[in-house]
């Protein structure tokens, strides 16, 4: 059975690209076929993020239109054979996606793909209801502030209710929250919530904490999603979470402030 | 309380554990107001009229609320009249 999952937050700009992207590749590297389709009409990013910018051709609203066919708009990623992207297109119209639109174009995903990553875009109008409407499960990508925190809450409310699970009474979406831009030297001092604190607020299950890493910016910069910098500290927590959401149990790592070297120490300045 | 010993008693907490009270009461607060009857709005414009029959009063001195207890719910309604 095909898995449709959306990665949403509400609040823009606290990772949703970031995680659907290593998310997405790190399910492809497990061995399951699996798509990332990116929702934000008009601000696509997708496409940079996993490196394959030149080669879009066709768009989620081209093959709702039926101008172009879905293997047409596909675009394989260079480095996993079994990896997919679906990129936004990049108009003004906020109409180009529908739901009839959408829907179709999902089930015909289903049929191909063992997980459907969507990429949503902020906000909790059509394009973020779109997003999440036809998902199985979802990651609410959260940062440890105020702001992120309450609009996670209110996302996880239209999940709860204006979802086509809520709509047609079945069992409800999946929730996953996964704490993204943490940073255990500010949670020490008091300056930022913790991962405790973020959990008992939105009671929901704990996906996964993402430290703030500079490996992240770099990853972008590279188009290669950061999971596959195997090295970094953001890299290997969103592999541990990816194989928690594949049922693994892993301990969670990088909540604790980590040990300068006796370099660092000496000369301060940070990683 | 004056505005500096406001700030002042607040920097004895640090500014998570603010940050984590004030979420909990408003996140508490909007999941309340979500999953009220969709009626409630237009019942608080009626009411609102009934009342402004008799006493006037403006559309935010008037409050209606629906609490879950249990089995039951309660209508709580509360109105502020004007000074005499
Ligand atoms: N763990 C992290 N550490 C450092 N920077 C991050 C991290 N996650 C995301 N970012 C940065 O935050 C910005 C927004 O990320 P993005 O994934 O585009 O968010 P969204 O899709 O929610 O708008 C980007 O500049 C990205 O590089
Ligand atoms: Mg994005």
């Amino acid at each position: 059975m095909a898995n449709v999952l959306v990665v949403t937050s509400g609040k823009g700009g606290v990772g949703k690209t970031t995680s659907s992207a290593a998310i997405g590749t790190g399910l492809a590297l497990r061995g399951h076929k699996t798509v990332i389709v990116d929702f934000d009409v008009g601000l696509r990013n997708l496409d940079l993020i996993m490196g394959c910018e030149r080669r879009v051709v066709y768009d989620f609203v081209n093959v709702i239109n039926n101008e172009a066919t879905l293997s047409q708009a596909l675009i394989k990623d260079k480095r996993l054979d079994n990896l997919y992207v679906l990129a936004a297109s990049q108009t003004r119209d906020k109409d180009a996606l529908t739901l009839e639109g959408v829907g179709k174009v999902i089930e015909e995903l289903k049929q191909n793909f063992e997980y459907v990553v969507c990429d949503s875009p902020a906000g909790i109008e059509k394009g973020a209801h779109l997003a999440m409407y036809f998902a199985d499960e979802a990651i609410i990508v959260t940062n440890p502030e105020v702001s992120s925190v309450r609009d996670s809450d209110r996302m996880l409310g239209l999940l709860a209710s204006k979802s086509r699970r809520a709509e047609n009474g079945e069992e409800p979406i999946k929730e996953h929250l996964l704490l993204t831009r943490y940073n255990p030297e500010r949670v020490t001092k008091g300056e930022m919530l913790g991962v405790e604190d973020v959990e008992e607020i939105l009671a929901i299950r704990l996906l996964g904490v993402i430290p703030e890493s500079q490996a992240v910016l770099k990853a972008s910069n590279q188009g290669v999603p950061v999971i596959l910098d195997e090295q970094s500290d953001a890299g290997q927590a969103y592999s541990d979470s990816v194989d928690r959401l594949l049922g693994k149990e892993m301990p969670h790592r990088f909540l604790d402030v980590k040990k300068k070297g006796f370099l660092q120490r000496l000369f301060g300045g940070s990683e | 309380m004056s505005l500096f010993a406001f700030f002042r008693d607040r920097k004895k907490q640090n500014s998570a554990s603010i940050a984590k009270e004030r979420l909990q009461i408003i996140v508490a607060h909007e999941r309340g107001l979500h999953s009220q009857p969709d009626y409630l709005p237009q019942l608080q414009k009626d009411l609102l009229e009934v009342i402004r029959k008799y006493v006037p009063i403006e559309q935010d001195q008037i409050q209606v609320e629906l609490e879950n207890q249990g089995n039951c719910s309660i209508l709580e309604l509360n109105i502020t009249l004007p000074d005499r």
